[in-house]
């Protein structure tokens, strides 16, 4: 071969490198940087950061909105945690229809859409994830950033050989020091996610946080699905809730389960233990999440709908039912809305001195019949001191 | 820890970054076609990871 084929090889091939470097990295860039628009609902009268409950955060990918909704009439205090896991967006996109729709007349709420902002910077192109996901609302479509389970290496590198949760000392798996559901309850001079469980125990202890709510959406594989994971303080709690919703309202029903004492560093478990909070997990299923799953795309986390996953179910392999209507993001959604306005309300019932009441939280049925694109708004038609970005 | 975490971080960029350099040097050295294409295609994480972006 010539010196000049040789040359002219090696320059359209490194040109083509750096063609795919700059695509690639652009996607990539484009995905850590999103902003989703979030229209602040006349309820939500403060929006702090993390930070300002734990000031080493400050300037962290977890440096996360905490959105507070104060009816100024007294009453108690209650805290529901989006986006701890963000491949799971059932959780982050209920906490985000609370925020624009709330309104508190009695007690305060505080709620959080992204818990692990960090995880929602990443995906998992080895898995086929999508990078984002597109829900209709009534003025357009809104597109939002699809994330992992953990928090980006960029942020929090390198893992340990085996992680270590503090105090407990339980061996866990080694990526699950990014896992914002397995560092509860949090080392002030740990890693990122370790310090983001710190700052929520701080948060919770400061503005004395009476019922904890943690969001999240599972895999029909998991025994642990459709169901609220509940610590020993609010068993009663999460049992009433279950048979109520189940008696009247969801088609199919959620179960309660009791957190294993001898389980560190999940919220339904530590929050519980090293807070007054009473402490509960809300599990909703998503087939996009199962092993067994055909076509990976934003159809299946959208829809629920999955052929191999039904299949897996005729066998006996699930814990929980799918047909061909699926697992659609409106009934995850939906699910998660009742639960925690019923768990509200029975809360409120069990301690009077604590009552908080909400408001124009749709339901159930409201979210499946209306979609829950519905209730998102217009960024671009509302005021620009009641929109904010994360 | 976080300490310990930041000091790998900032190593784990130089050996990056030095890669990155030993990549492109034989890059421009080879006389295989084959080997150039290869070192090109291995260049792309590299340099991803050289700029913070994945």
């Amino acid at each position: 071969m010539s010196e000049k084929y040789i040359k002219t090889v090696k320059i359209i091939s490194f040109c083509i490198a750096l063609i795919l470097m700059i695509m690639a990295g652009r996607a990539f860039y484009e995905h850590r940087y999103f902003k989703g628009a979030i229209v602040l609902s006349p309820g939500v009268t403060e929006v702090k950061k993390l930070s300002d409950y734990f000031s080493p955060l400050e300037g962290t990918a977890n440096d996360c909105n905490i959105y507070i909704l104060d009816s100024g009439n007294p009453g108690g205090t209650v805290m529901v945690l989006g986006g701890t896991h963000p491949e799971e967006p059932g959780a982050n996109l209920a906490a985000q229809v609370l925020v624009e729709n709330a309104q508190l007349e009695k007690g305060r709420l505080i709620v959080v859409i992204w818990a692990n902002r960090s995880a929602s910077t990443v995906s998992r192109p080895g898995d086929a994830y999508p990078q984002f996901y597109h829900i209709s609302t009534d003025w357009g479509v809104k597109k939002f950033r699809m994330g992992d389970r953990w928090a980006n290496p960029l942020d929090s590198w390198p893992d340990p050989e085996v992680y270590v949760n503090y105090p407990s000392r339980q061996l866990l798996a080694y990526m699950d020091i990014r896992n914002l559901n397995r560092t509860w309850p949090g080392k002030a001079d740990g890693a990122l996610v370790e310090r983001t469980c710190y700052a929520f125990i701080e948060l919770i202890k400061e503005e004395k946080v009476g019922l904890f709510i943690d969001l999240h959406e599972a895999e029909l594989e998991y025994p642990v699905i459709s169901t609220i994971v509940a610590n020993q303080n609010a068993q009663e709690i999460a049992a009433m809730v279950s048979m109520i919703l189940t008696a009247f309202e969801f088609k199919r029903p959620i179960g309660m389960e009791f957190s294993p004492p001898s389980l560190h560093g999940l919220s339904h478990r530590e929050v519980g233990d090293y807070s007054d909070a009473l402490s509960l997990l809300f599990e909703a299923p998503e087939p996009f999440l199962d092993r067994v799953r055909g076509i990976t795309d934003e159809h299946l986390l959208l829809t629920g709908k999955d052929p191999f996953v039904m299949k897996a179910g005729e066998y006996g392999l699930l814990y929980e039912k799918i047909d061909e209507e699926g697992w659609p993001i409106d009934v995850r959604v939906g699910r998660h809305c009742s639960t925690i306005l019923q768990s509200v309300q029975t809360y409120s019932e069990m301690y009077p001195d604590k009552v908080v009441a909400i408001s124009k939280v749709p339901r159930y049925a409201e979210v499946i019949e209306n979609g829950v694109g519905h209730y998102f708004y217009d960024p671009d038609e509302a005021p620009t001191d009641r929109v904010v970005y994360e | 820890m976080t300490t310990i975490n930041l000091v790998i971080m900032i190593i784990y960029h130089i050996i990056s970054v030095f890669v990155v350099f030993v990549l492109i040097w034989s890059i421009i050295k080879t006389k295989d076609v084959q080997e150039a294409i290869l070192y090109c295609i291995i260049l792309i994480p590299f340099t991803l990871r050289v700029f913070h972006i994945k």
